[in-house]
């Protein structure tokens, strides 16, 4: 298949990489302001290293990108909140042009679901957004496969909260401490806000919901509670009680609901480091758990190309 | 907890088939100061011994709770089983922020207002004195079906306390 790639940061590039190992080709890849177009097929080390290098991809601009001639858009710019733009903008353009669209930003299908879906069923397009929930856990297909079995789903969805809890309470340490130690070690950005406020992991949870219950919830829908400024003492006292604290989401009877709960120390959910975990509670397959890497350029790269792989091919 | 803090106990008792017996069995409960909550009447049941259980819930102090059964044994009731009332669910929450300047047992004893819900056990850690934020990790108990309920009331009172409540993942087994 041909491939647009909106967006040539840490998912982008890793999408342009490994896009030959999937027999597809990259013929457009734009970043905030650049673009390099060859509908014969880009060299993908040829961009890669002009990224490096030059901080570009190419000559061209991100327009050229939109309206060059490919067949799945690849949406990869960062994600943002209100009117996910410029996310948003681009998957218009790509449903308009009756081409697929592969979401790794989570705004679009967070905060304008219903727009999405409006667009998408005027369009011979299919939009798919797997990488937007849970990096490389196949959650989304999975819900899809169980065809409508799935009732709730919790779990921990943001690496970057459960490393910080994970070491506090291993390391006996505060938050801030740690929180510098995962931002030297890069697990959270210099802004980490919208991974220790919850934000992060209420917008894959929206984005559950929405596929769980076929309905529009977007952020303001979401109960979210945060990690920020937990004492040590209140993971002290968890493991005192065989417990740990870990940021949670769920999707249950409607509602929508991140913060830090208490979990058995030992328990599934309880994963540690960055590692993300999905609970699905079906009707009549009992429980199920997929735990894996919940975020990285590959990884993220791996459910977008999966995604690539479950497009309607032409006929 | 005080011993003049009242509380809600059951009382099995064990009762022949009668008329006026039940009112028999009831009247030490009232004249020692025992505040009636609900009677379970097994009438279709009866005990090894051909009896007719009944199983009382009342309210009182520890102190007229103690008189009130021994009332009852005076009275030639039988009285199988009495004690604090059963319960039957358990949950954990961890409680931070201000909890020592914002009263933290009269936050306790909110918590139990809703009924049928005690707070079993307390562990307090204020790292840093009385000032600045502390933990508390409280095990509450509660009567069947009264979980949700308990749970609801401390929500309520951290939020107007301004505490924040970590909450136990209540999904069976996690
Ligand atoms: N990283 C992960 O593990 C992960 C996992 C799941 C989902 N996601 C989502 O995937 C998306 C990309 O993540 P990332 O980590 O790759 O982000 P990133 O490293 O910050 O890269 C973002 C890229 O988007 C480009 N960009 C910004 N505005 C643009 C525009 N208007 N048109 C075209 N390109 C534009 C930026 O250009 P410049 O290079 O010029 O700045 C940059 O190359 C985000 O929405 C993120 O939430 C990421």
């Amino acid at each position: 298949m041909k491939l647009a790639i909106l967006g040539s940061g840490a998912v982008g590039t890793s999408v342009i990489e490994l896009a030959g190992d999937y027999g597809h080709d990259v013929v457009a890849v734009a970043d905030s302001s650049t673009g390099a177009v060859d509908e014969t097929g880009l060299d993908a080390e040829a961009v890669l290293s002009r990224k490096r290098e030059r901080g570009t991809v190419g000559d061209g601009t991100p327009a050229d990108v939109l309206a060059a001639d490919y067949e799945a858009l690849i949406e990869a710019t960062p994600t943002t909140l209100g009117d996910a733009e410029p996310g948003f903008s681009h998957v218009e353009r790509a449903l308009e042009r009756d081409r697929h669209v592969v979401l790794a930003n989570k705004g679009p299908v967070a905060e304008r679901y219903d727009d999405v879906r409006a667009l998408e069923a005027d369009s011979a397009g299919t939009v798919l957004f797997e990488a937007a929930v849970g990096g490389a856990i196949p959650v989304l297909s999975s819900i899809g496969d169980l065809n409508g079995q799935v009732t709730a789903a919790r779990g921990v969805l943001n690496g970057t909260a459960n490393f910080i809890l994970s070491r506090m309470a291993a390391e006996g340490l505060g938050y801030e401490h740690v929180l510098a130690e995962a931002q030297d070690l890069g697990v959270a950005e210099a802004d980490p806000t919208f991974d220790v406020e919850g934000i992060d992991a209420a917008l894959k949870c929206v984005i559950l919901a929405n596929v769980l219950y076929e309905d529009t919830y977007a952020l303001e829908d979401a109960e979210i509670e945060g990690i920020d400024d937990l004492p040590g003492s209140a993971l002290e006292l968890a493991a005192e009680d065989g417990r740990t604290i870990r940021l949670i989401g769920e999707v249950a009877d409607g509602d929508v609901r991140v913060g830090p709960r208490l979990v058995p120390e030992n328990g599934t959910l309880a994963v540690s480091g960055t590692l993300n975990i999905v609970q699905l509670e079906t009707k009549n397959a009992g429980r199920l758990n997929i735990s894996g890497r919940g975020a990285g350029g590959p990884e993220t790269a791996s459910a977008v190309l999966a995604d690539v792989g479950r497009l309607p091919s032409p006929e | 907890m005080s011993g003049a803090t009242t509380r809600s106990y059951t009382v099995r008792l064990e009762l022949v088939d009668e008329p006026g017996e039940l009112l028999r069995a009831l009247e030490p409960i009232a004249d020692n100061g025992g505040n009636l909550l609900s009677i379970f009447h097994e009438r279709g049941n009866l005990t090894p011994r051909g009896h007719i259980p009944v199983e009382v819930d009342l309210e009182a102090t520890e102190a007229q709770f103690e008189v009130i059964v021994d009332a009852l044994r005076d009275a030639g009731v039988n009285v199988i089983q009495a004690g604090a009332e059963r319960y039957s669910e358990e949950l954990t929450v961890v409680l931070v922020g201000h909890l020592v300047e914002t009263d933290l047992s009269d936050t306790l004893r909110r918590f139990t207002d809703c009924g049928g819900v005690s707070v079993a056990d307390v562990s307090l850690s204020a790292p840093a004195g009385t000032e600045g934020p502390s933990s508390a990790r409280l095990r509450l108990v509660a009567t069947e079906g009264q979980s949700d309920d308990a749970l609801a009331t401390v929500r309520t009172v951290a939020d107007e306390k301004d505490l924040r409540v970590v909450e136990p993942l209540m999904e069976g087994s996690a």
